[in-house]
């Protein structure tokens, strides 16, 4: 690790951390910090003045202590795997990065909760929970690497979400040390817990801005006893959007009901090889999951909802080996449109369910519009879309035209009653959209909520509003 | 310490710079390649993950970042598994990226040091584009081993005068064959004529014999030739044989390797054979790519593009062929196959080599946990970064003895000895696993059926 000259302004601040930490776990050599300058967002990079990875709370106390000595800007990160720019650093920043904090701390099976720390992976989470039967519902397209603590910030989402929900209705306590360096544990093991403001859920998607989580204290379900994937195929992209909507109205919420258009599922075919029907408009992969006679039944009605919504074939998954393979293809759909453009501008509007079909139009129009190349896939179930922007960043005329629709797209989105994110947060990426949605009231309640917790703002500035 | 980076060749020249800037911006550092990277693993530093270093060479490659010692370390760190490219969606060709970047710092000198100058030099340059010399050199080491001098070294602690490295390399020396691979198969073997494959066309096919595979392994290639002779293949086995130039291309000198891909494209035209067949895991990751390697060599580009579509690892060739499943049962045994990262990462052969296993009667396949996880040997790694290179070794044998099985088997020369090396030192178990290749197993397999015939 290459010393920072005497003169660098961070060197005080790089050597507090050392003198606390250990050299090892403080990090200032540019060959050791640039891989830390962006996270999973297009186009976003800023080099830190630093990384530094606590061994625990005490140690996150310490520095955000020493942070707020040195006027440091701290960013909390896990594994950077974020799609809104929410991890990546300001100048001069120290980049806090809980990635080491990985420990599992309890899995209390008579009371149906895991306690981990922050930088557990959410693969290994849901792993934990599988192993002693029973089931943690959310998962992002990133759970093999993302970290519970930025699942938490981010309050992400995720395939399962139609049926169970977001993770924050999977948090049932954290650990969050305050921008002074004071421990707090909010939320309990509780089923019923309404004793003082409900905090916990404050920090819940608050994208690292109020407070750094290093602890959660997740609730677990009884893992369901049957599950049965489908892949329904439509020559019409209205077709797979009447279904959905069909499937709603028939009352059946199905575990997962995901949506990829063709371009998209070219691309995922082209990596993952699973057989997906190249020369289809759009493909829905549907999940039903519970005891294994609703199974049965919800199955046999969607597959019939399917076909009298003009599908041209529906596949039943023969074992749970094909199911976790399309559901592990279609976690890669975003990064396997990589392959079509250099850069991959990743939306995340959300609309009311019954906007769909008139979404997706709207944004096939607005791709016409600006000549851009836009695939969508997204979580038809819960109105979820991913309109993906493929484009050049290097391409100065064409991303010009990408900043136009993504400013239609929003407009489109709120006009039809929907969100600007649905489960990537607001980062940096939809930063200039946020107050258009909110409106100035609660626009203003955000910075109120803000300035009390973090007053010196040094807790991720920048990100959500300025 | 050497205090100075060499930065001033003009940024023009650089590798990084003048590659195709679409193959760096590839990465979308999406991160799904985080889980499957074993030194992202080992230390959970973004700098030792693909996309960090893919990070790092587009820094370069934007003039952001100097070619530095700490840089040349940092790509020689990579294990070059290309767990990544499996992992990748967006495929991301992480191979051309890794080759260049380790070609840009040789050229610019950031890691020389006398001492691996030297080393450089006399093998990757000298020892390995020189297949006779290379045979010497293996014959002075086997009888080395042959003849007791090395086990008499070893027990009278004379090995302990070696230096430090040395001591910790000599124990991990392959064991030289007695004889190699010309002196075990004939230039051209024509199968026997039988009835039951006289109907089908006869293949015509090429057999490369590999350099690690030639000395420490020839049975490996003579179990390739019999295992094609009893499919029906004409097999052609040129006795002197170049490096395919893997070692060259996967540690910074792709001139040496160009020489030597040409090398073997004059010994061998693609157009005479049915397909080229290498049976070495990490020679065929490489040797595939001899189109992309030799593109703008206009003597060359064509030839190239020919053979790479025609060379085939031995077990995707034998399924493609539909090998014929041998009828006579050998003792039964247990066996759980190690993938080398090349065949599995590299070739995307995974599936073939346990089905050709499956196919044995008698063989009981076992599967280990992490069978694509690197194993440490990785090329010359073992040597190079000694201490992550055993900490994957315990890593991987702990999976392989868990399985209980008889036999590993694995389909690369690196691999094989780093599973013997790690089996030996392995704490004390019931029974030792063998260690062979799939197509050993196979050959075994037809020449008990022979067997069972002469005696009946």
């Amino acid at each position: 690790m290459a010393k920072l000259p005497p003169s660098s302004p961070t060197a005080p601040l790089a050597a507090a951390l050392s003198a606390r930490l250990g050299a090892h776990r403080v990090l200032t050599a540019p060959e050791d910090i640039l891989p830390y300058g962006f996270d999973g967002t297009a186009t976003l990079k800023q080099l830190p003045a630093c990384v530094v990875f606590p061994r625990d709370a005490a140690d996150v106390a310490f520095i955000l202590r020493l942070a707020h000595e040195h006027r440091a800007p701290v960013i909390t990160r896990g594994s950077g795997t974020g799609l809104s720019g929410g991890s990546v650093p300001l100048p001069g920043s120290i980049v806090l990065c809980l990635a080491k904090l990985d420990r599992i701390l309890e899995l209390d099976t008579a009371n149906l909760t895991l306690r981990a720390e922050a930088g557990v992976i959410t693969q290994k989470i849901y792993e934990t929970a599988d192993a002693a039967g029973l089931f943690y519902p959310p998962d992002p397209g990133s759970m093999k690497i993302s970290t519970i603590g930025g699942n938490v910030a981010e309050n992400s989402g995720g395939l399962r979400g139609l049926k169970y929900g977001v993770t924050r209705d999977y948090v049932m306590g954290l650990e969050v040390v305050l921008a002074d360096g004071s421990i707090c544990w909010l939320g309990s093991k509780c089923v019923k817990d309404v004793a003082g403001y409900n905090l916990r859920d404050l920090f819940i998607g608050s994208e690292g801005t109020l407070g750094v989580v290093t602890q959660v204290l997740l609730k677990l379900l009884p893992k369901p006893t049957a599950r049965q994937t489908l892949l329904a195929t439509f020559a019409a992209m209205d077709a797979a959007a009447a279904t959905v909507s069909a499937v709603i109205a028939a009352k059946i919420i199905p575990c997962t009901l995901e949506f990829l258009d063709q371009k998209t599922l070219r691309c995922v075919e082209d990596f993952a090889r699973v057989g997906l029907p190249r020369d289809a408009a759009a493909i829905l992969l549907i999940e039903t999951d519970g005891h294994p006679a609703a199974v049965a039944d919800e199955a046999a009605a969607i597959e019939k909802l399917c076909q009298a919504h003009g599908a041209t074939s529906v596949r039943r998954a023969a074992n749970a080996a094909e199911a976790t393979q399309l559901a592990s293809a279609r976690r890669s759909a975003f990064s396997a449109l990589a392959r079509l453009r250099p850069t991959t501008i990743l939306e995340d509007v959300t609309v009311p369910r019954s906007e769909l079909a008139g979404m997706i139009r709207a944004v096939e129009a607005i791709a016409e519009k600006h000549d851009l190349n836009i695939a969508t896939f997204g979580h038809f179930g819960d109105g979820n879309l991913h309109p993906t922007i493929l484009t050049d960043e290097r391409d100065g005329a064409e991303m010009h035209r990408v900043e136009l629709a993504l400013v239609d797209i929003v407009e489109e989105t709120l006009k039809r009653g929907g969100t600007i994110t649905g489960e990537h947060g607001i980062g940096l990426a939809k930063k200039p959209f946020l107050k258009r949605q909110l409106g100035d009231q609660s626009y203003e309640l955000l910075r109120l909520v803000k300035r009390a917790l973090d007053p010196d703002g040094l807790l991720n500035p920048g990100k959500i509003f300025d | 310490m050497s205090s100075v980076v060499k930065t001033s060749s003009p940024q023009s020249a650089n590798l990084l710079v003048g590659l195709d800037y679409s193959v760096l911006q590839q990465c979308m550092h999406c991160g799904l390649c985080l889980p499957t990277c074993p030194t992202y693993d080992e230390t959970k530093l973004e700098r030792h993950s693909p996309r960090g270093r893919i990070a790092l060479m587009r820094a370069v490659a934007d003039g952001e970042l100097a070619v530095s010692k700490a840089f040349g370390e940092e790509m020689y760190y990579c294990l070059g598994c290309l767990a990544c490219t499996t992992a990748c969606p967006a495929g991301v060709n992480y191979a051309e990226l890794f080759e260049t970047a380790r070609a840009e710092v040789e050229r610019q000198g950031v890691l020389d040091a006398p001492k691996r100058s030297f080393i450089r030099y006399w093998v990757v340059k000298f020892l390995f584009t020189r297949p006779r010399l290379l045979r010497f050199a293996g014959r002075t080491l086997w009888l080395w081993q042959a003849s007791g001098l090395q086990s008499l070294a070893r027990h009278s602690g004379l090995t302990k005068l070696l230096p430090a490295n040395l001591r910790r390399l000599e124990p991990q020396s392959p064991a030289i064959r007695a004889k190699f691979s010309h002196q075990l198969i004939r230039p051209i073997e024509r199968p026997a004529p039988r009835s039951d494959v006289s109907a089908k066309p006869a293949r015509r096919v090429a057999v490369l014999t590999g350099c690690v595979q030639d000395l420490a392994f020839s049975d490996v290639n003579r179990a390739t030739v019999d295992v094609l002779l009893a499919n029906g293949c004409e097999v052609h086995t040129p006795p002197v044989q170049p490096c395919c130039g893997s070692l060259h291309a996967h540690n910074g000198d792709l001139t040496s390797a160009r020489t030597l891909a040409r090398r073997q494209l004059d010994l061998f035209n693609p157009a005479d054979f049915d397909a080229i067949l290498t049976n070495a895991g990490g020679c065929g990751s490489h040797l595939k790519n001899y189109g992309h390697l030799l593109h703008d060599d206009p003597a060359y580009a064509a030839r190239a593009a020919t053979w790479d579509k025609k060379l085939k690892d031995i077990h995707e060739y034998l399924v493609v062929i539909g090998f014929r499943k041998p009828a006579s049962s050998v003792s039964p045994v247990t066996v759980t196959y190690h993938e080398s990262c090349h065949l599995c990462h590299g070739q995307k052969v995974s599936a073939q080599p346990r089905a050709i296993l499956r196919a044995l009667p008698g063989v009981e396949l076992k599967e280990c946990a992490e069978a694509q996880w690197c194993c440490g040997s990785a090329g010359i790694y073992n040597i190079t970064q000694p201490d992550t290179a055993a900490r994957l070794q315990e890593r991987k044998i702990g999976h392989v003895l868990a399985t209980g099985a008889q036999t590993v088997a694995t389909a690369n020369p690196g691999c094989h000895l780093q599973l013997e090396n790690g089996l030996r030192t392995a704490p004390a178990h019931h029974t030792t696993p063998r260690v062979t290749h799939p197509i050993v197993l196979l050959a075994e397999a037809y020449r008990a059926e022979t067997a069972t015939a002469n005696q009946a």
